[in-house]
């Protein structure tokens, strides 16, 4: 098996962060395996399975991908007009080799019309997989570190 | 005819209409608080979240710090959670258990139930300190209907139980999902901030004129996922009959003809195939428990309940229990948790919190887009001053049911509140 190096994680990780900063989020979801899931856990209950708490976002990849068609609809009132979001991805380093789970921290900060800045700080925690020699990603969980939300979390 | 300065009420003239002044207006934030929060009964926490003795929580309603727990004898306590001695915060985790409870900054130790059990160098304090005067003091009133526990700034207050009145009615309906009769907040709280008045998430929270136009995303979502939606009846908005009811004390709720999933008890493609066969036994369990008519109300209807001020409980895609308090005159924390029947199976319960997801909290298809609907109102009502006036008269003009698209219920919110404002 292939040795995955943390600077070809961190490029993948910039990567992906950029395309969702630049909504381009069709090939975002092309960095995603076909069985992909995403959850962001309630913030008081971080380590915890949707089968049995709470959660603010538990998605297989269908909802993944009705989550994209939604925010891509100018009836998504929450996006549209659109954020302008800038993500910062740090302190990303290896945690396991087999399946190659990454953890980094984020923030992310978002812009409506001519508000003030909404910060969402965090912690990923991916499973990635090569498939056909490209890193994909199989799960992601974003947990967050504030007690209390900005009010949307996408 | 009525007029006062923020609710214009005029039967005869069918006008109703709200000075925007009071979504807005820093002194009537500031008077909100003596007249409404510090006169109604505030919802504090449900039974299941403290189960068992010395499990606490940790909460911040109308301004104060509240401890929520169980004594040593398993009884529910409700505490203002400053020490007594220079006022600090006693228990400050979120939720724990404790055998004591000390404030850490001179050591002041607190039992259970409340009293005073030490105090260190107590013999340097005069005679006249009596510790059993000195325990955690309760607010001046506490109260729990069916496992859903309140307090009363108000030591002169009506019961919780006149208080909620025709409302218990609805809470009833929730609670007979549960072949016991009794429901479980879930682990797991979303928790978020809004930048909008808090009377706007009143509204917001069981005004179902919105549901088209806000939130087409969520409709199609369900429409691409297997889900049939029906055009509306001539006249009407949305797919289903729905109604409106004012419940009196400034209650209300939507009372509809179920058109979405619902956990208890009906399927929707989108909870898969295997939850099918369980859906249809949790529904046979309450028909046989409960006899067809009360049955098809639990399980066909959906009803989203305002008890007044504070506290909603939606009862569609899944059971959410919300409340939220007013932190300035256009902002708000939310909190909401997941409600559940105790008994419910591993699978059952993954389908009501999967459903949960599907529309509710920061992170659903609808709520988000409630939340852009409340900023952008609060943003729009920065011109309260030229632009003085909202309409809220839908229904006003008809005879008998109100549906849950016309405003009566909404009306009947703001005449408690006005009420209340002017001190009557």
């Amino acid at each position: 098996m292939m040795e995955t190096a943390r600077a070809e994680v961190e490029d993948f990780l910039f990567h992906e962060a950029s395309l969702l900063d630049a909504w381009r989020l069709d090939e975002w979801l092309q960095l995603l395996t076909d069985d992909a899931t995403y959850r962001v856990p309630s913030n008081d209950r971080p380590q915890s399975d949707p089968k049995s708490a709470l959660f603010t976002i538990a998605d297989d990849i269908r909802r993944i991908r009705a989550r994209v068609t939604r925010l891509k609809d100018p009836h998504a009132h929450a996006e549209s007009p659109r954020s302008r979001t800038r993500r910062m991805i740090a302190n990303v380093r290896i945690v396991g080799d087999n399946p190659l789970v990454v953890e980094a921290n984020f923030v992310i900060y978002r812009f409506r019309g001519n508000e003030d800045v909404r910060q969402y700080v965090g912690r990923y925690r991916h499973t990635l997989e090569r498939r056909d020699g490209k890193l994909k990603i199989r799960s992601r969980e974003a947990i967050m570190t504030r007690w209390s939300s900005p009010p949307w979390v996408q | 005819m009525s007029v006062t300065r923020l609710v214009l009420n005029e039967p005869q003239a069918m006008r109703f209409e709200i000075n925007r002044a009071a979504l807005v207006d820093q002194k009537i934030f500031e008077a909100e608080r003596g007249k409404i929060f510090e006169r109604c009964w505030l919802y504090v926490g449900h039974e299941s979240e403290v189960k068992n003795p010395g499990d606490f929580r940790t909460r911040t309603i109308c301004g104060r710090p509240i401890l929520f727990c169980r004594d040593s004898a398993s009884e529910l306590r409700v505490f203002l959670n400053t020490c007594r001695h220079r006022g600090t915060v006693v228990c400050r985790e979120a939720e724990g258990n404790a055998e004591r409870y000390t404030c850490f900054y001179h050591g002041w130790t607190y039992d259970r139930d409340g009293k005073l059990y030490a105090v260190p160098g107590q013999s340097a304090y005069p005679p006249s300190f009596d510790k059993s005067q000195l325990g955690l003091q309760p607010p001046p009133k506490v109260d729990n209907y069916r496992g859903f526990v309140f307090l009363n700034f108000d030591a002169k207050a009506v019961s919780l139980r006149e208080y909620l009145g025709r409302a218990t009615e609805y809470i009833d309906l929730v609670l007979d999902q549960s072949p016991s009769g009794r429901m479980e907040v879930i682990h797991g709280t979303q928790e978020y901030d809004i930048r909008a008045n808090w009377k706007l998430l009143v509204e917001n929270s069981f005004d179902d004129y919105h549901l088209i136009t806000t939130h087409a995303t969520w409709l199609d979502y369900l429409k691409s996922s297997g889900v049939e939606i029906k055009r509306p009846e001539k006249g009407h908005v949305l797919p289903s009959h729905g109604l409106g009811r004012d419940l009196g004390g400034g209650h209300g709720t939507t009372d509809n003809v179920n058109f979405r999933g619902r956990p208890v008890a009906a399927w929707i493609p989108i909870y898969g195939d295997a939850a099918k066969p369980e859906l249809e036994r949790i529904r046979s369990e309450v028909t046989a428990r409960l006899g067809a008519e009360r049955a098809r109300r639990v399980c066909d209807t959906n009803r989203n309940l305002l008890i007044f001020p504070n506290l909603v409980l939606l009862d569609g895609s899944s059971v959410s229990v919300r409340s939220f308090q007013p932190t300035a005159p256009d902002r708000m924390r939310v909190r909401a948790w997941a409600l559940g029947p105790v008994e419910e199976t591993s699978l059952a319960r993954e389908v009501r919190l999967d459903s949960f997801l599907t529309f509710y909290g920061p992170g659903g298809f609808a709520t988000p887009d409630d939340i852009e609907a409340l900023e952008s109102v609060q943003t729009g009502l920065g011109t309260y001053k030229e632009v003085q006036w909202s309409p809220l008269s839908r229904g006003m003009a008809k005879e008998g049911d109100q549906l849950n698209t016309d405003e009566a219920h909404l009306r009947a919110f703001w005449i408690q509140w006005d009420k209340l404002m002017r001190g009557a």
